[in-house]
């Protein structure tokens, strides 16, 4: 059952990365990479689940928050230049 | 007998939330420009992410692992509208025009 959901992801995660190989503009790779992180949440989960250790969602939640911060840093840069230093 | 009824009810939660991730791809894939490439990625947001997290809740029972799953769940459900609407806002800033509509009709 694990194992099955755990391959679903893979697939949906490559069908992702031909996204951000192909992907005209910047916000499609943005939008493809925010996705991408949200799959490797779930699979982090799932594969702590498949291995008898469900400890390991503690790393699912700081990739979750490490996931947030970095799209929004990197549209903060596409937007102003900076990532917001005082002059 | 109540094994077996929580491993069904996993795996319905599990076959839902694999097919709403592939479609999910598949429309990130398929779909035209950014503002309707937004729509599948809400879809794998939402659907993918709150089924697997049921299913595993399901599974585990009462306990701290469930705390943590539902703050994953939580999260993931609040910030995901905000770094799509981020998006769709920086796209329009950069004059991004969607397909299908005149513009000095969406203006």
């Amino acid at each position: 059952m694990y194992l099955a959901a755990l391959i679903a992801c893979a697939i949906s995660g490559l069908l992702i990365l031909v996204r951000i190989i192909l992907g005209k503009t910047t916000f499609d790779r943005v939008l493809a990479v925010n996705s991408l992180g949200t799959l490797i949440v779930i699979g982090i989960a799932l594969h702590g689940f498949f291995m008898g250790r469900p400890e390991f969602v503690d790393i699912a939640i700081v990739y979750a928050l490490i996931n947030f911060i970095g799209t929004i840093g990197i549209l903060k840069l596409l937007s102003t230049g900076s990532f917001g230093e005082s002059k | 007998m109540m094994d077996l009824i929580k491993d069904i009810i996993t795996g319905i939660c599990f076959f839902i939330g694999s097919l709403s991730i592939i479609i999910g791809a598949c429309g990130l894939i398929k779909f035209p420009d950014v503002f309707s490439r937004i729509h599948a990625a809400g879809m794998i947001d939402t659907g993918g992410t709150a089924f697997f997290l049921l299913g595993m809740i399901i599974q585990t029972g009462w306990s701290l692992i469930t705390v943590k799953l539902l703050l994953v769940g939580i999260f993931i459900f609040f910030t995901s509208p905000v770094s799509s609407h981020v998006i769709a806002n920086l796209a329009r800033q950069k004059k991004m025009v969607p397909i299908g509509r005149k513009i000095g009709k969406l203006l």
